[in-house]
Order: C-alpha cells, then structure tokens, then sequence
C-alpha cells in the first residue's frame, strides 16, 4: 500500500477547485496532454500506446476465429478485458481481474458496443458457424487518473489500427487467403470522464483529484453527439441537474476530442 | 431579525423511517436524527417526539453501542494469550485482560487462562474503557461482576431497556419484587433472570418481554402490575392442589 | 428460439406486457424476512424475485480489510442458477462483480461510514428469479434490509430504470424490452435529498431522450420509495399497535 496523499494537499486541491483552478494549471474542464502512438506491437493484430498526462495504457487487439453467439449467428463477436498490472502502481496487486479492472472493462466495452462503432456483421464469414472474435486487451502500465478515458481512446485507437486476416470458404473448408483487411470500424466513440468535488465537475481527473472526488460520472458520446454509454462510480452522488451539466460537457469535450484526434 | 418557529412536521408518536424531513429552523436534533442544511431528518425507524426544541426518535431497531460506565452481560468467544475475547452484542468485540480478573501478578506461561473463563461462558461486566481507536475494555473487578453460574438469559432490544428498569428503577423494582427473581439487566440488551423456581424465572421472563413489545405505550405499568399479580396467584393455586 | 417481435409497443402506446409507457411492474415489498440476518427484504418486482440480507455493523473478516477511521459497506449481487432461462453457472461472472460495485456504490453516500469505525456492514442480494432490472430491485430490496438491521442512514435509496423502446421512451422496462429495446437507464436515488447514487446507461438516446428517461426513472423511484416506506410502516406498525388498548 502506498501512502496516501496527505490531507494537507487534498484541502489545497480543494481550496483551487473551488476557485476554479487546478494544480497542474489547468482549466475545469481541459484534458491532460494527449500523445498516442499506434502499432507497437506487431504480433498483435492491432495495437496503440496512449500517454494521458502521466497515465500509460497499452491496448493491444487480437483477432480469432471463433463461433457467433446463438442469437447474433451473423455477427462477429467482441471482447473487452482489462488488467491493472502491478507496475502500474503501488496499489494493484497481482491476480485475477477485480472488481475495478472489471468495472472499467465494461465500461470501455460499452462505449465500442453500443455506439456499433465496430461493422459486426462484416465480420462474419460462414453465418452461424465461423466469425471473428475481437479481442481487446487494456493493458494499464501507470496510473495517473482517469484510467477510463485513457483505456477508452486508446483501445479506439488500436481498433482502428487492426487489421484481419482474410478468409473464405472453399468447398465447405475454411481457408485463409493472402493479405489483410483494416477491421470494419464505422464509427469513434469518445468517453468524456468527470469528476466531482464538493459540486464542482471537472474533466479528465488525475490521480490526487481522485482522491478527492466524491463521485465520478463518465459518459461515451458517439459521432451523432447522442449519448451511448454512461456510469456513475464512486460513493458519493449527483443531482440530476449534476447530470444534466455533466452530459453538457462531455458532448462538448467529445466534439473537440474528435476534431483533434481527427476521428 | 424575527426568529420563526416553524412547526414540526409530525404527530406526536408518529412512526418514521431514515431521511424523513422531521423538523425545520429552530430545532435541534436528538437521539437517532441529523441536521442538514438547518433541516433535521431522522436516521432510523422509530417513533418521533420533540423534547423543548430537540427532536428525538426512539430507535424500534437499533444496535447497542458501547459507553464507559455500562453495565454488560457478555459471551466469551475465544481465550487468548494474556485475556479473553468477549462477545457483548455490539459491532466490537471486548476485551477482558486477564489482570483484571486474576488477583496477582500474571504469569502467561504458568497460568491457565481457560480455567478461569472458557469459551461459552457469561459474564457480567463494565466497560472500563472504549474510543474510536480502541475495542471496549471490560473489567470485572467490582462486586457484583463476575463470571454467570445460573439463571436464563433473554435478549431485549438495547433502545427498550430503560423502560425495564422504569422512572427510577420501579418498573425493575417492582418485578424483582413480585417474582423473587434477581435480574441483571445488561445495558447491552442481555438480561439475567435468577430465580428460586423455573416459575417464577419465567414469570419475570413474560413480564420483561411484554415490557419490550409495549414499551411506548401508555398506562403499561398498570397492565405489568396486573400480569405479576394474576400469575401469582396462579401460581399459588397450583402449588395447593 | 425465440421470434423477434415486430414492435415492442403498439400505436396506441401499450406495449407488449399490457403496460402503457410509464407504468411500474407490480412491486410487493417485505421486510424482516430471514430471522439469521440483521436486517432483511424480499421484493417481486413483475417476475423479479429477490432476496436482500444485512449483516452488521461487526467486525470485518478478514481484519486487514477494515478501516481505521470508517466503516466499511461489503457487497455481493449474486444469481441464483436457475434464475434465468438458460443455467448460469454459480460462479460469479464479471457482469455480478460489476452490478455488486455499483450496488455498493449507490447505498455508500446513504449511510454515516464515520459513526463506527474497523467495521463492516455486509449486504447480500440473492436473485432468484430474474426478469429485467434486477439491479434496481436488488437496491431497492438491499436499502430496506440496511434500515431494517438498524444502521442509521440519510435516506433510504430506491432504483428504477427508464429506457426507449421502438422510439418511444418508457418506464420500467423488463427483460424482453432491455434485450430488443434501444437503450437502459437505470438509476437509484435518495429522494429526501434528491440525490442521484447509481446512474448508467447502455443504448443510444440523444440528449433529450436522456433528460427524459432520467426523469421518468427518477419519477419511477418516487413511487416506489412510497411503497417501502409502507413495508418498513407495516413491519414495525404490528410493533406499535400491540400496546394500543
């Protein structure tokens, strides 16, 4: 266990927040410095690195043949995994999956499911018997806040950068054929995440302001600008005019997400 | 600047549940309430009243939580090294040192704590000591305290202790007296009912609990009374035959 | 298999189970229900059936994960294997350790962690027969069983959930209308103070729709909230009219 941060620099966090600054200079609302880094991994199918200020996650993308699910026989199917590995910080502890790096799992899960920002059908190739499996590896290498977007955008990314084998089926065989095809992704959702503290929310929280934070409320919008994804964490809660800002400032920091990164 | 009395928002007596909105402005809260935003609530289900400007809820399900100075009637669960770990029905365990209970100096390798008190035995206690940090300490060593040979024990809901023991203690007075039972009533909720006969244990025992089931109502005294007196002579009448 | 309906609620608004759009399932709500636990509640909510146990405040087991200044809130949202139509496995799946994180999350802001601190309350739901929502029965069945067990608390907190069907917004909605449906709000709240503990969504609303189905689940929660009040009422009631002569 690592030791927590004292309570003379969470009153100096909150004392800022409440005049409308942060320690790291930057507005309410801004996001750390963003840096992402595609295909490290080339035995990965697809592959990107993001830096979010210090947080590091690594998202790699494996693609395999597998059978659909019984009541989507002509779809391709996904799956999200995330580990908070030990190097990560003083306070992941080796072993399987808890309840932490199972939330933000689904959480990135959500976001890629319910946007269809994946063509899953083009992912089929004998209807009810052969598809793709996607699947998604977060990999957190340092924690510095806001795990959630970070693993989110990144696992975007190295969706974008995978690419499949081919395959076809020739006289009733499964048979792999030359070249690669990009993975179908018909459309970028972005996961705007907020912190709260003592009422005032504030985006893209770093790991001390975490510490202070009440509650937090992360919500995917998708291209449209319509909401497909949301999830309040922590222990503390919102007003449901909290919410209605909240989702105010992510369909903003969504849109300019988007035309930074291009998406 | 004109103080207004805002009305409370309740009757007299009135059940209530966690989060309902008792009182506002000038009030204070009392037992098993909480402010917020000058708005007192309560936190438990209860029966409300106000006492002057306080307002109290009389907890009907609550947990008993340990003072310095109660009285307890306790289980010991486990012996340890140097004491004996009790269980008196609080969210912490208590602690009993074994030299409190030993009359010289304690030789942890000499001396076999088990003798003294093994696991399942009762006890009656005070808490000698207890804060945030700190699990209750108990202590034995007044008279009266000790280690329970006999009598029934019966469980009563801690909040409705008090009004066993009544406006200064003539309720418990009274049922001592008609019964010929000793009765030790644990703050904690636990009761000791030591008697001559198993009769008259059981007489204290049906008396106690018509006391916790109607323990906020009124003219119960009378109808306790009335209970010890019919079952007496009960009694006497199946002794003569 | 099962055929896909067509539509999932009809051009004169009722929707497949009868219900118009912003009708409740029938709720029957119990409290004090299992004599072992501290506190307990059973709800039927439409076919959900659920069983909710506290247990504490007490000592944490094991001892290291306790807190030296608060108490801590211990959850565990768990299905039985014959509560849904295909077996599921007893084991839990990453699906009930997440809803058990968000349960606890949402009864956490509810209770007064500093009054006892090095220990622990833990609250069992047990589903035993699963239809859409369970997550808010569960919340709503798990707030009942805190109070009943006697932990002070703020409010009660109390779940429903909103979500679209076709393009219509609705209330409540149970398993068919989750899985075929375009989107899932559930939400728990704190109604005295107004305070929303659980939120999450999964679908595709603008933001209208989202105002909306947050709404219309928060309205949802306000009617629910006064039927446990009502089962806490008819428990201790039975106490209180024993006396009356």
């Amino acid at each position: 266990m690592s030791t927590p941060v004292t309570k003379v620099r969470l009153k100096q966090i909150e004392q800022l927040i409440a005049k409308g600054k942060r320690l790291d200079e930057r507005g309410l609302h801004d996001y750390r410095p963003i840096k992402i880094e595609q295909g490290l991994i080339e035995k990965a199918e697809g592959s990107a690195r993001i830096y979010l200020g210090k947080t590091e996650v690594l998202v790699g993308v494996k693609v395999g043949l597998g059978e659909p699910f019984e009541d989507t026989p002509n779809e391709g199917v996904l799956t999200v995994n995330a580990e908070l590995v030990p190097i990560a910080s003083p306070n992941f502890e080796p072993g399987p999956p808890n309840e932490d790096s199972i939330e933000l799992a689904r959480v990135v899960d959500r976001g890629i499911r319910e946007s269809h920002a994946i063509d899953n059908e083009k992912l089929c190739i004998e209807p009810g018997k052969k598809v793709f499996v996607v699947f998604v590896d977060v990999y957190v290498l340092n924690h510095d806040g806001n795990l959630i977007d970070a693993s989110a955008l990144a696992a975007m990314a190295a969706l974008l950068n995978t690419k499949m084998p081919n395959y076809e089926v020739k006289d009733g065989e499964l048979k792999m054929k030359q070249g690669y095809t990009p993975l179908p992704v018909k459309s970028h959702p972005i996961t705007v995440t907020m912190g709260k503290i003592n009422n005032t929310l504030i985006v893209d929280p770093w790991i001390e302001e975490e510490q202070v934070m009440d509650s937090r409320i992360s919500i995917a919008i998708n291209e449209d600008g319509n909401i497909c994804a949301t999830q309040k964490g922590g222990s503390g809660y919102f007003t449901p005019q909290q919410i209605l800002e909240a989702t105010k400032i992510a369909q903003e920091k969504a849109a300019e997400m988007r035309k930074k990164l291009d998406w | 600047m004109v103080k207004i009395f805002m009305p409370v928002l309740f009757e007299k007596k009135q059940l209530v549940i966690p989060g309902e909105l008792l009182a506002e402005g000038d009030y204070l809260p009392g037992e098993n309430t909480y402010m917020e935003q000058n708005k007192i609530y309560s936190s438990r289900i209860g029966l409300v009243d106000t006492d002057n400007k306080k307002v109290n809820v009389v907890a009907l399900r609550a947990f008993y939580v340990p003072k310095v100075g109660d009285i307890v009637i306790g289980t010991v669960i486990e012996v340890g090294f140097n004491g004996w770990t009790v269980d008196i029905k609080a969210p912490y365990t208590a602690l009993l040192r074994a030299s409190d209970v030993l009359s010289r100096p304690f030789k942890p390798q000499n001396d076999e704590l088990s003798a003294v008190l093994a696991a399942g035995d009762l006890i009656v206690a005070k808490i000698a000591s207890y804060d945030r940090a700190h699990d209750p300490q108990l202590t034995v060593g007044e008279p009266g305290l000790g280690k329970i040979t006999r009598g029934q024990i019966l469980h009563v809901t801690p909040t409705k202790i008090p009004r066993v023991i009544g406006r200064k203690g003539s309720m418990i007075s009274m049922i001592k007296q008609e019964t010929g039972c000793q009765i030790i009533l644990g703050l904690n909720g636990v009761v000791l009912v030591t008697g001559k006969t198993l009769e008259e244990e059981e007489l204290a025992i049906t008396a106690i609990k018509k006391i916790e089931e109607e323990s906020h109502t009124s003219g119960l005294t009378d109808r306790i009374t009335q209970l010890l007196k019919e079952s007496k002579v009960k009694v006497e009448e199946n002794k003569i035959e | 298999m099962n055929e896909k309906p067509e539509k999932l609620i009809d051009k004169k608004g009722i929707r497949l189970d009868g219900r118009k759009a912003d009708e409740l399932r029938p709720l029957k709500l119990q409290v004090g229900v299992l004599s072992n636990a501290d506190g307990s509640a059973y709800i039927e909510h439409g076919k959900n059936k659920i069983l909710a146990a506290a247990f504490g405040p007490r000592e944490m087991h094991p001892k290291h994960l306790s807190q030296p200044d608060k108490m801590v809130l211990r959850c565990r949202y768990h299905m039985a294997p014959f509560s849904v139509q295909e077996r599921k496995s007893p084991a839990p799946s990453r699906r009930e350790v997440e809803l058990s994180k968000v349960i606890k999350e949402c009864l956490e802001p509810a209770l007064f962690l500093e009054l006892y601190p090095r220990t622990g309350v833990d609250v069992f739901v047990e589903v035993l027969q699963a239809d859409g929502g369970t997550r808010c029965a569960s919340i709503t069945a798990a707030a009942l069983a805190i109070a009943d067990a006697g932990v002070p608390m703020r409010d009660l907190v109390v779940a429903c959930a909103a979500g679209k069907v076709d393009d219509t917004v609705v209330l409540d909605l149970y398993d068919a209308e989750d899985k075929l449906g375009a989107a899932d709000v559930p939400v728990a709240y704190m109604p005295n103070l107004n305070a929303v503990t659980l939120l999450q969504m999964d679908g595709i609303l603008t933001n209208e729709e989202f105002e909306k189905a947050m709404n219309m689940a928060i309205d949802g929660c306000k009617k629910i909230y006064e039927m446990q009040k009502e089962a806490l009422k008819t428990k201790y009631m039975v106490v209180k009219e024993v006396g009356e002569e």
